[in-house]
């Protein structure tokens, strides 16, 4: 990026705050999600889904269901394409079972029907024979030996020789010399952890509207965060031409990660092919929790060494990751993110991706980072109680900055780890009393983010207002910042730029909504279409003026000369232009495709006060300040409720959420009655602080903030209860029951 | 010529090595080089990575320029929530 295109100060409407464009929709009913959409003719679908967590299917009959008034098709694994390999496979093999049934909800038939009701009572006269296999649902059991035996030959080459085949992938990496490193420490603390798999808990449930015909031609509504990777998938998985089904992103009500894959979409595609007729298909919260894709549990060995002036020496992780049936669990994540935040000479970190007969994990918030921060900052907290250091202090002096060796190898160019640490201490917040059997816990936390393939358009209209088109749904509140972003460009307000997600039709292909790179990479290009808009908007002036086009230029939605050679020409604002477009060369539309490849590395810090009641061993989060790097906070409040929501959510992954499974490997607690996610009055006001250390490669300075702010909460949590309960926690959730354990352990001595 | 750095899970597939030199001037001849220098890294490249250079993460783009002294590094590829 040309030094000359970034933007850092001199902001005219980036860094305020208005009102959302969604909102008046949101409130009043009218914005349409998954669910709401319907056709005429529709039918309604409902899936059969397995009620063992291993089983060979052996016999399906669906005769009795297609015997019944209004059903009108049926679909199983014979309905979908062949010959698929690698992740095409593993998610066609997820969506509908094939040979086996590989966890408790997996999907093996599904029926279309005139009625939801009839489709539900359909899909009880589907007849299903299974042979039970033995299962495995906990990752340490899952790789011991004489573990049953998931998918032979489901290991990739990175799996070292001697290890059980539920062990699929592995990494290694780190510097340095550990041994060397542990010698020369003071003090040094190995601990085990363990944590459950969460959901994300968005709150609508997956839903689709597909039409597809017998010439291949299809229609596909769905709540998803990256539609054109529904498309891709969707006609891999259908045998289908990619570009002959076209898929329209409903508004989408949480994903979190959780929607950036395929679940039921296939089906509905199927069974609309199947039956000739538009298929509604929409999942209950049961189908949600046992069949979508929860976060990997963990069992994970961390070691480090420190010296009495808080210097770290060394460090070491172990991160075993159970991701379900199916290759995927982001070990690497978590053992890249693990040491992060700090300069290490000496540091070794190895991950092992290990399936068992649980759903398919999916993506929750920076992947697999807050669990390694959970451990990690756990054992650095316990350091820091051993050898009466200040945490804060303490994680100062360790910490990354710019020209730091990172632990997993690259050097960090210009980040804010130092600066979100700074802003912590300072805050008034870490300074505060505690009252008794309070306590306070410090976590940092990291997250790379990521660019990917991104296309936008920005059209003028006649009256100087503009059309944005963009391809990423709005998960965050991305309309709003993209809006600010044009409207700084084109120097018009923000209210006459209408932000729309566009169908796969409309633009080139864009990356899913994920890895925080929503408005980094298209902000970045809704700043760079804006400014070919511009380009072309002086261009039309230097033509009315008969001026060369490089003696104008855009101030204050005008076109203005260059400078006093130029000519005398009075300003030509935008809506003067645009109203004769169409006799000056035709329409002015901006455009930007690109793969943006500069998203900067993201830091949190988070402070936490926890009371525990020793009776009951409820815990209570009675303070929480959350202190991010965003690097250039396009719409604060937006940002704010990035940081916010991100400690919500950790505040039940480490609290009280887990998938629960029974000796039978069925999952015990699919309801939210049973899955205890927090409410409004489980939270304290959760204080944020926006730090902005810029990012070089946007023209803003923009770095990622939506899954940052997930990587301290566990640990920072766990500290806190620890030092409020006088006992170290090892394992999430913390619930009362746990807690009371660790306490009674403690008194037992 | 152009260092790059594996992480250590891939010595047991590049001989023993985490340290490759390939000529390249750009990710894509990286990439290209090292499956030719070392034909058991194919399946780990095919399978998605990314490539940092002087601190950038390089999530896709092959054609993304690499100076003699660039400092290297092979990752596995970034996906994210």
């Amino acid at each position: 990026m040309a030094l000359d295109s970034l933007k850092s100060e001199g902001f005219k409407q980036v860094g305020t705050r208005p009102d959302r464009p969604d909102g008046f929709d949101k409130v009043t009913g009218r914005a349409k999600f998954g669910a709401d959409a319907t056709a005429p003719g529709m039918l309604h679908a409902a899936i059969v889904r397995s009620p063992h967590a291993h089983a060979r299917i052996t016999r399906i009959d669906t005769s009795k269901a297609e015997a019944l008034t209004g059903v009108k098709g049926v679909v199983t694994r014979a309905d979908f394409a062949t010959g698929l390999k690698g992740e095409n496979w593993n998610i066609l093999e997820n969506v509908m079972a094939g040979d086996t049934a590989l966890y408790d909800g997996h999907a093996v038939a599904a029926v279309a029907a005139t009625s939801p009701l009839i489709a539900r009572d359909a899909a009880k006269l589907i007849e299903v024979e299974y042979e039970i296999l033995p299962h495995v649902t906990d990752v340490d059991e899952a790789m011991a030996e004489g573990a049953p035996v998931i998918r032979e030959g489901a290991a990739d080459k990175s799996v070292p020789p001697g290890l059980h085949p539920n062990v699929v992938r592995y990494h290694e990496s780190g510097h340095g010399d550990v041994d060397k490193g542990f010698a020369e420490a003071d003090l040094v603390i190995e601990d085990h952890f363990r944590t459950e798999a969460t959901h994300q808990g968005y709150i609508e449930p997956h839903a689709c509207l597909a039409t597809l015909g017998g010439d291949g031609k299809g229609e596909l509504w769905c709540c998803t965060q990256g539609h054109w990777n529904v498309q891709k998938i969707c006609s891999a998985l259908l045998g289908l031409e990619t570009s002959q089904l076209r898929v329209t992103a409903s508004e989408i009500g949480g994903g979190f990660g959780g929607k950036t894959t395929v679940f039921i979409e296939p089906v509905a595609l199927a069974l609309s092919r199947k039956t000739n007729k538009p298929v509604k298909l929409v999942m209950s919260r049961s189908e949600v929790f046992r069949a979508t894709g929860p976060t990997s549990s963990t069992s994970m060995d961390v070691k480090i060494g420190m010296k009495k002036d808080g210097t770290i020496t060394a460090a070491q992780g172990v991160f075993r990751l159970q991701g379900g049936a199916f290759p995927g669990a982001p070990c690497e994540f978590t053992a890249m993110c693990a040491f992060a935040p700090y300069a290490l000479k000496n540091v070794h970190q190895v991950g092992y991706d290990v399936i068992a007969n649980r759903p398919k994990q999916a993506a929750y918030r920076a992947p697999g980072s807050p669990m390694a921060a959970f451990a990690v900052e756990s054992v650095i907290d316990e350091l820091c109680g051993q050898l009466g250091l200040d945490p804060i202090e303490t994680r100062l002096k360790n910490a990354s900055k710019r020209g730091t060796k990172a632990s997993f190898g690259p050097t960090f160019d210009q980040i804010g780890l130092v600066e979100t640490l700074e802003a912590a201490k300072a805050h008034p917040h870490y300074s505060a009393p505690l009252k008794p059997g309070q306590g306070r816990g410090i976590s940092c936390g990291f997250w790379f983010n990521h660019g990917g393939e991104t296309a936008v358009s920005l059209a003028l209209s006649e009256d100087g207002t503009a059309q944005l088109a963009v391809g990423t749904p709005d998960i965050g509140g991305s309309r709003a910042s993209m809006a600010l972003m044009a409207a700084e460009e084109l120097g018009i307000p923000y209210e006459n730029i209408r932000v729309t997600i566009a169908d796969t039709a409309t633009l080139g292909y864009n990356e899913v909504s994920h890895g925080s790179r929503v408005t980094y990479a298209s902000g970045l290009a809704t700043i760079e279409a804006a400014r070919d808009a511009v380009k072309k908007l002086c261009a039309r002036a230097a033509a009315k003026w008969g001026i060369p086009e490089d003696a104008v230029k855009w101030e204050n939605g005008c076109a203005v000369p260059s400078g006093p050679n130029a000519g005398d020409f009075d300003p030509l604002p935008i809506d003067q232009i645009t109203k004769r477009m169409g006799a000056t060369g035709g329409p002015i539309v901006g455009h930007f495709e690109a793969t943006p490849e500069g998203a900067g590395v993201s830091f949190a810090t988070h402070i936490v006060d926890a009371e525990v009641d020793p009776e009951t061993g409820k815990t209570s989060v009675v303070r929480y300040t959350v202190v991010q790097d965003a690097g250039k906070a396009i719409h604060p409040t937006y940002v704010e409720g990035q940081f916010q929501g991100g400690a919500a959510q950790g505040i039940g992954w480490a609290l009280n959420e887990e998938y629960i499974y029974g000796e039978d490997g069925r999952l015990q607690n699919a309801v939210f009655l049973d899955y205890r996610i927090p409410v409004a009055s489980d939270l304290p006001m959760i204080d944020t602080v926006i730090v902005e250390v810029p990012n070089p490669g946007h023209p803003y300075g923009v770095r990622g903030v939506g899954e940052t702010s997930i990587c301290p909460p566990l640990a920072a949590i766990a500290n806190a209860v620890s030092a409020a309960a006088g006992v170290r926690l090892h394992e999430l959730p913390m619930s009362p029951p746990r807690i009371l354990t660790a306490l009674e352990k403690q008194r037992d001595g | 010529m152009v260092e790059v750095n594996l992480w250590s899970g891939l010595r047991a597939l590049a001989d023993g090595k985490d340290k490759v030199e390939v000529e390249a001037t750009t990710v894509g001849e990286v990439l290209d080089g090292l499956v030719k220098a070392h034909p058991g890294l194919k399946d780990a490249i095919d399978a998605g990575v990314s490539v940092a250079v002087d601190g950038r993460v390089i999530a896709s783009s092959l054609t993304e320029p690499i100076r003699p002294d660039s400092e290297v590094f092979l990752m596995q590829r970034l996906k994210g929530g």
